[in-house]
This record gives structure tokens, C-alpha cells and sequence, in this order.
């Protein structure tokens, strides 16, 4: 009975062999950094690979009440949208950025879905330092896609909208909707050095729903590729009216044309407004500013930047193999997988080998840009990886399998049972043109069975796959933290090396930094209150504060003296509507409190920083209103 | 004409300057938190550590116990036994030039009471740091002092302290070293003007 249930689970057979192959020893390091996305989190998970130990939660798009991020005055900038201070966001696909194709581990860039966002990390800190509003934009799904050296990173929309010359997207009868709604493609300029992002231009692209993008390499390196689905251009039940056609779209577009255009001056400019919020690098402040324009160029004025090429069926994933010749779709509703030839594209663009026209941009005929159909491989394909070594990988949702492939013959291989419904799949530098063929992620949207229950609601989860032989073999399974949509893994030894072990307080310039103790102190400016306080082991300076009144908004700028690793200190207060604040060394961060009641508030480090941590405390007096009680504080004599 | 005085002299030079350029002594703590280490550089001008932040991280760790901090610009030696280095390589190179036997061994005794002077003195700060404790320290534990060794190890609570010289403390003994040499080969040329 147990053996037939551990069978029917698909526990991996041999089970010694897989435990060792993903035991990474006490104190001993993974081989991989991998990066799952946090999906309806909003935040980026980081696990070690092979051993799936979870590492760090990156807040990116939502609050973090654990270190306060989203919370301390320092980071709220950071959420600033045009619709106001957004908590959340839906973090889809993580992208390392990248040197000659490769992942060069210097920063993660992500999206947010719901309210369209581009994130980037820096991988010395691991923490959020940009957040980049998209105008123009309803669903940022087929984003973010850096281009081969990172000169671009490029967010698409999935929903089409009324995006007006005027600026904004229009409000009209949704009836109408089909007859004047669009999509966008943005084109993110990097900066080479700091790997600051600046919006340059955007595409405007026929209503369609746009999926999911990737660009091509070596001899496609100029190109990236969009699914585009709802051809039918539905508004309502899409679940049935935009799976009517029997074949949606790729597009493909060439960026580098379409960037030449824009310098050429083949643009128009419109109002847009949108934020671009910054972390200062010294200040470890977040500002934001907002932006008024973009410059918006049209497939119909810009003629031979896109070409749309028919797939079947509502199509997801659009993977090029790392020779850059293959490109491989999805089609979710199909049971096989179409693989365009580049090519062919480029043959048939030259010969104009069109079968219609769509708002001016060339459809090209099916048989002449297809190399081979993926036949039988399974239902509900969604993503393909590659490992190098001339195979692909394939996800199918609904038969809930992993299914390898061969390029060279576009033959089925092997096939791996996965728990279940898997979406994206994960080789290390599988979408480059090297991948590290030796493990394989999938990520399934339903757990079920696979762990004691806890409840209606579960965990999502991972699965590592060996595909360094000719089968593949499950090694390991590990629930995430949300619902990992995709996922990237880089050798640990690129990172590893460059992670920031303290922040200098020789280079804290932050305007509310207290650099030594003896400058603590506590100032009123009218209604508001800044308390300059420093932390080390094992004492807040001051501890004791009198002097605040009802109707005061205090500011605890707290610096960290610390010059050591690991030694972060937190605060918190009681009855701060607000989260706490996690402080590393070196840093300043700044907790908001505006007491609600009078009587005396404890306040407290919430990281067990030392021997002495627990008494690392002190209290704040509030006053009624007016209460002749002034601005006096202590540090185990009263200070003046 | 024998030159081999006047070379080890000028050696015996460059190994004092050893000093300007490596720590005299090194203190490495170990603990189960600092599993990287923590090592304090004592340099003939300065105190240091293996990075900018060690004499900071050993002052706060020392809090704990009342050990008074340790400040660099409180140690009245660390301005004085540059000069004396200076002094002595000087020296060392007019003996080069003037190989006097009986004035190199007074340069060699003089070397000789200087580095005892230095380790007397350094000793007599570690028993002053391990012993002087500030009354009101957060931990106290009875009969315990924290005298780190002067060579060699010591368990200091969680801390397994080692020290040794390092470098720059070799220099002055390597000095020493071409000093005798230097010596015994004017010595032996005496011997043989004598035998002449």
C-alpha cells in the first residue's frame, strides 16, 4: 500500500541517489542562485540550487513589513505610481541582466502585471533600488526581456486599451472598445554603468493581447519575439471568443531598426505621465519624479520593424533556441508545438511572401517561416528551455509534464511527470545562448497531495530535475513562497563575490544620519518631532525621550553604527501604525510614529542582535496637547 | 678587501624596515560567531586589523566585559618607536659604511634592549587591558581576567585568542640576525690581520 502510493506520487526512483545528488552539507554553499519569482507576492524569492533552501525574500512591489520595506520613509518613494502609493503588485518574470548574452549577475530586472511596472535589483545588495512606471500600458506581462547586452529592457502589454495621442487612456464605450484600442511595446534604455533605466521610446502595436516576449541571439541577436493572442480581438468571454481563431500571432519585431527610427526623428512625442522613483546610492533614499511624455512610434510610419507570423493556438511561451535559429511557441490550446525557422522569416520577409496584410504590417505565410511542429507532445505546452547540448524542454500544463525534445529532429525524447500543472520551467541560463545544462526547475501552480495539507489554502511549488543524462530524473521538490511564475538561476561564483557585506557610514549621506553617538539628539520644528538616533550593541541612543505631545508626528531617523556583518538592528514602537524598521550597518532608515494616545511607549531593537539585546530599549513620554513638557532626553545621564 | 660586513649591515637595515611595511604583532580572535575571524594588526605607528572596522568590532565586543577601548592616538609609543626604527636603520647604514667591530655591537646590544623594551611594554598594556575593567560592565565573571597571550594561545570566554609576531617583528629579529653576522665576519677579519 505505502510502496504503490510513494510509487504513484512519482517519488524518484533510487531515492539515495537523488538525496545526494541535491545535499548540500551543513555550512557548505549551493552551486546556484536561483530567483523565483513571488507572482501574487509581489516580491523575489532567492533559493540556493541544488539544495532548494530558500534564502532571502527581495521585497520588490509590495510591502514588507518584516524589514520595512514599503514602510520606512526611506523606501515608500520606491511604490509611487500616478495612481497614488500602491502596496502590491503581481511580480511575473524575473530577467538577469546581461553581458554578450549572458547572465552577468549584476542585476535582476522584474515586472509588475497589475500596475504596469519594471523593477530592478542590484545583486551586490539584493535589495529593490528602481522602480520604472509603464504609460500606455494594461497588464505588463511579456516583460521584462533584456536585449543581448542589456541595451534595452522591453515590456509589453497584455491587455490592449484606448491609449490616447492625448495622453492617457480614453474613456469610451466599451462596445466600441475593438475599434480603438491598442497595444504598447516599451524599449527601457540601461545605462551601461549604472544600470539606470530610462523609457525611450514605445511601439504602438495593433489590439491584440500580447503575451510573453524573448529575443533572439547570434544571428537573430537584432529581433525579439512576442506571442500575441485574441487576434480575434474579443472584449468579452475572451475565454471563448479569443480562442475562435485557428491561428493568433507571433510578432516579431526588430528593435534595432525600430531604435534607429527613433533616432532618425521618426517619432512623435505624447503626453504620458508616469513615475520613475530612484534609490540614491549615498542617501539610501528613494525619490521620485515624474515623467510627462514618451516617444511613440507606429509599425504603419516605421515600415519593416514588425512582421506578424500565424501560430497556432492563442500562444503563451516564445523561446529561441541558443543558436538563435529556432524559434519555439506554445500554443496552450494546441497539442503541439510549432518552431519557427529565423531563417525562413528572413527569407520569406524578402520575398514578400505574405498571405494579408494587418493595419499595415505583413503577415507572413505559416508554411514558409515554420521549420517543424512538435507533434504529440503533450497538452496545454507553455514554455520551452534548452540545455546546450541540442535539446528542448517543454512544459504541458495539462498533462502536467516536463517533455525534452530533440532541435535536430524535433523528435520526443523523454517525458517526466511534474505535480502538477506546471507552468514556466527553468534551466540555468537557458534562455542564452550557453545554458548550464545540468538541472531543471519546474514550477507547478497545484500542490494538492504533495504536502501535509494546511488547509484550503497551499503552498506552490518547485521541482529539480536532473537533466544531465540521457533520462530525466526528479531529485527534489520545495514549496514556494507565492506563485513563482519564472524563474532564473546563475552560478553562485558570479554573485557570491560581489555581495555587500556592510553599507559605509563613512558614505552615509543621508540627511537625518546621526555618525556618532555623541550627535544624538531630539528636534522639534512645530508639529514635528525628529529623534536622531544611532543603535550599536547593545543600546539605542537616547533611550529616553520626553517632550512629544497628541498631534506630534515623530520621525526615528535610526542609524546603525555597526561596521560589522550581520549585525543589523531593528525598532519598532508600540502602537505605530506602521511596521518596523530593519537597519544594517552603516544605514540610516526612518520609522513614522504619530501617537494616537498619551501615557509612556515603550520602543524596542526587534533583532536579537547581541548578549545584551533585550536590553537594548528605552520610552518615549507623550503628553496631552499642549502640556507644558518639553523636548529632554537620556542616555543614561540626561543629555541637554 | 672584505665587504660582507657592510652588506649584512645594509641587510640588517632592510629588515628593520620590515616595520614600515607589515605589522610588528598580530592578535587573531576566534569565536563560533566570527567564523571568519578577527584579527588585530599592531604596527610600529599604528594599530589596525585585517580590515578598516577590526578595532572597532574589538571595541564593541570588549564593551561588554569593561575593557576600555582601545584608541590608537592614546598610545604615546606609537610615536616614539618610529624614531627609535628610524634611528636604527640610520645607524645601521653608517656602520655599513664605517664597519666599526665594537661600535656594531653596541648597535647590536642597543637593538637588543630596545625590542625587550618594546615587548616589556607591550605586555604591560595587555595586562593593563585585561585587568583595568570598568567596575559597571555588563558582564562580570568572577576571578576572570582577559589578558590575551603575548605569544601563543588563550581561551577568553567564546574568543580563542592567538598571538604571534608577524613581519615586522621578524624584521627586528632578522636585524639582529645580520647585526651578529656582521660582527663575527669583522671579527674574523681580525683575527686574520692578527695571524698576518
Amino acid at each position: 500500500m505505502t510502496s504503490c502510493n510513494v510509487k504513484s506520487k512519482g517519488s524518484p526512483d533510487g531515492t539515495d541517489d537523488a538525496a545526494r545528488k541535491v545535499y548540500v552539507a551543513p555550512g557548505e554553499h549551493d552551486e546556484f542562485y536561483a530567483f523565483l519569482s513571488g507572482g501574487f507576492n509581489g516580491q523575489v524569492s532567492v533559493y540556493g540550487m541544488p539544495s532548494g533552501r530558500h534564502l532571502k525574500m527581495i521585497p520588490v512591489f509590495s510591502q514588507h513589513a518584516e524589514n520595512g520595506y514599503g514602510y520606512s520613509e526611506e523606501s515608500k518613494a520606491l511604490l509611487n505610481t500616478t495612481y497614488g502609493n500602491i502596496p502590491w503588485d503581481d511580480l511575473h518574470h524575473p530577467k538577469l541582466s546581461r553581458t554578450d548574452g549572458m547572465a552577468d549577475g549584476r542585476f535582476l530586472f522584474v515586472n509588475g502585471n497589475n500596475t504596469p511596472r519594471i523593477a530592478r535589483i542590484d545583486l551586490t545588495t539584493f535589495e529593490t533600488v528602481e522602480t520604472l512606471e509603464i504609460p500606455n500600458s494594461a497588464g505588463n506581462h511579456c516583460s521584462p526581456y533584456p536585449t543581448n547586452n542589456t541595451e534595452y529592457v522591453v515590456a509589453g502589454t497584455r491587455f490592449s486599451v484606448p491609449i490616447s495621442d492625448e495622453g492617457g487612456i480614453e474613456d469610451i464605450e466599451l462596445e466600441k472598445l475593438n475599434e480603438y484600442y491598442r497595444g504598447s511595446i516599451s524599449f527601457i534604455k540601461v545605462d551601461d554603468k549604472s544600470g539606470e533605466m530610462d523609457l525611450e521610446f514605445q511601439i504602438l502595436v495593433p489590439g491584440f493581447d500580447y503575451d510573453i516576449a524573448n529575443g533572439g541571439k547570434g544571428p537573430s541577436e537584432d529581433w525579439i519575439f512576442f506571442t500575441a493572442y485574441n487576434s480575434e480581438q474579443a472584449t468579452t468571454l475572451k475565454e471563448v471568443n479569443a480562442s475562435l481563431h485557428d491561428k493568433d500571432f507571433v510578432a516579431a519585431i526588430n528593435w534595432k531598426k525600430a531604435a534607429e527610427y527613433v533616432k532618425q526623428g521618426k517619432y512623435r512625442e505624447i503626453p504620458a505621465e508616469y513615475f520613475h522613483n530612484k534609490m540614491d546610492k549615498k542617501t539610501h533614499v528613494a525619490s521620485s519624479e515624474v515623467k510627462k511624455k514618451v516617444k511613440v512610434i507606429s509599425p504603419e510610419e516605421c515600415p519593416d520593424i514588425m512582421y506578424l507570423i500565424p501560430t497556432p493556438k492563442s500562444p503563451h511561451g516564445v523561446d529561441v533556441d541558443p543558436s538563435g535559429e529556432f524559434i519555439c511557441v506554445s500554443g496552450k490550446l494546441a497539442s503541439m508545438v510549432p518552431v519557427h525557422s529565423f531563417s525562413n522569416m528572413l527569407k520569406a520577409i524578402e520575398n514578400k511572401d505574405h498571405v494579408d496584410v494587418f493595419e499595415s504590417i505583413p503577415i507572413l505565410k505559416y508554411e514558409s517561416v515554420l521549420a517543424a511542429e512538435v507533434k504529440d507532445i503533450g497538452l496545454g505546452p507553455l514554455h520551452t528551455e534548452f540545455d546546450g547540448k541540442g535539446n528542448a524542454y517543454s512544459s504541458m500544463f495539462v498533462s502536467s509534464e516536463i517533455v525534452k525534445w530533440r532541435l535536430k529532429d524535433f523528435e520526443i525524447l523523454d517525458r517526466i511527470p511534474v505535480y502538477y500543472s506546471v507552468g514556466h520551467l527553468m534551466i540555468p541560463g537557458g534562455d542564452t545562448h550557453k545554458p548550464d545544462g545540468k538541472y531543471l526547475v519546474a514550477m507547478n501552480k497545484i500542490t494538492k497531495d504533495r504536502y501535509l495539507p494546511t488547509g484550503p489554502e497551499l503552498c506552490h511549488s518547485a521541482q529539480l530535475i536532473d537533466i544531465s543524462g540521457d533520462k530525466m530524473k526528479m531529485l527534489l521538490d520545495f514549496p514556494t513562497i507565492g506563485e513563482p511564475h519564472y524563474a532564473q538561476a546563475i552560478k553562485a561564483d558570479i554573485v557570491a563575490p560581489k555581495s555587500k557585506k556592510i553599507y559605509r557610514l563613512d558614505e552615509n549621506e543621508h540627511p537625518h544620519a546621526t555618525l556618532k553617538e555623541a550627535d544624538t539628539r531630539v528636534e522639534r520644528d512645530g508639529n514635528i518631532v525628529r529623534v536622531y538616533m544611532t543603535a550599536i550593541r547593545s543600546h539605542l541612543a537616547p533611550d529616553n525621550i520626553e517632550g512629544i505631545h497628541l498631534g506630534d508626528t515623530v520621525y526615528f531617523h535610526v542609524t546603525n553604527l555597526e561596521q560589522d556583518w550581520d549585525v543589523p538592528h531593528g525598532f519598532a514602537v508600540k502602537g505605530a501604525r506602521n511596521a518596523e524598521i530593519l537597519i544594517m550597518p552603516g544605514e540610516t532608515k526612518t520609522l513614522e510614529w504619530i501617537p494616537t494616545k498619551t501615557g509612556v511607549t515603550p520602543f524596542y531593537c526587534t533583532d536579537f542582535c547581541s548578549a545584551l539585546h533585550q536590553e537594548m530599549q528605552g520610552y518615549a513620554r507623550v503628553s496631552p496637547e499642549g502640556a507644558n513638557v518639553p523636548i529632554k532626553y537620556w542616555l543614561g545621564d540626561p543629555k541637554k | 678587501m672584505n665587504r660582507l660586513p657592510s652588506i649584512f649591515m645594509i641587510l640588517a637595515a632592510a629588515s628593520l624596515s620590515l616595520l614600515f611595511f607589515f605589522p610588528m604583532w598580530k592578535i587573531y580572535l576566534d569565536a563560533p560567531q566570527y567564523p571568519e575571524g578577527l584579527e588585530m594588526h599592531i604596527w610600529i605607528n599604528k594599530i589596525g586589523g585585517d580590515s578598516e572596522f577590526t578595532l572597532q568590532n574589538f571595541n564593541i565586543l570588549n564593551h561588554y566585559i569593561g575593557m576600555a577601548p582601545i584608541d590608537a592616538n592614546s598610545f604615546k609609543e606609537l610615536e616614539i618607536m618610529p624614531l627609535f626604527a628610524f634611528g636604527f636603520i640610520g645607524t645601521a647604514l653608517l656602520l655599513a659604511l664605517f664597519p666599526k667591530r665594537g661600535l656594531i655591537m653596541t648597535w647590536l646590544v642597543l637593538l637588543a634592549l630596545a625590542g625587550i623594551a618594546g615587548i616589556s611594554d607591550f605586555y604591560l598594556w595587555l595586562v593593563k587591558f585585561g585587568t583595568d575593567l570598568d567596575p559597571s560592565a555588563p558582564i562580570k565573571v568572577p576571578g576572570m581576567t582577559y589578558i590575551p597571550p603575548l605569544i601563543g594561545s588563550k581561551q577568553l570566554l567564546n574568543f580563542h585568542a592567538f598571538s604571534f609576531p608577524s613581519i615586522g617583528g621578524a624584521g627586528i629579529g632578522l636585524a639582529m640576525l645580520f647585526g651578529a653576522l656582521a660582527f663575527w665576519k669583522t671579527y674574523a677579519k681580525k683575527i686574520k690581520k692578527e695571524e698576518i
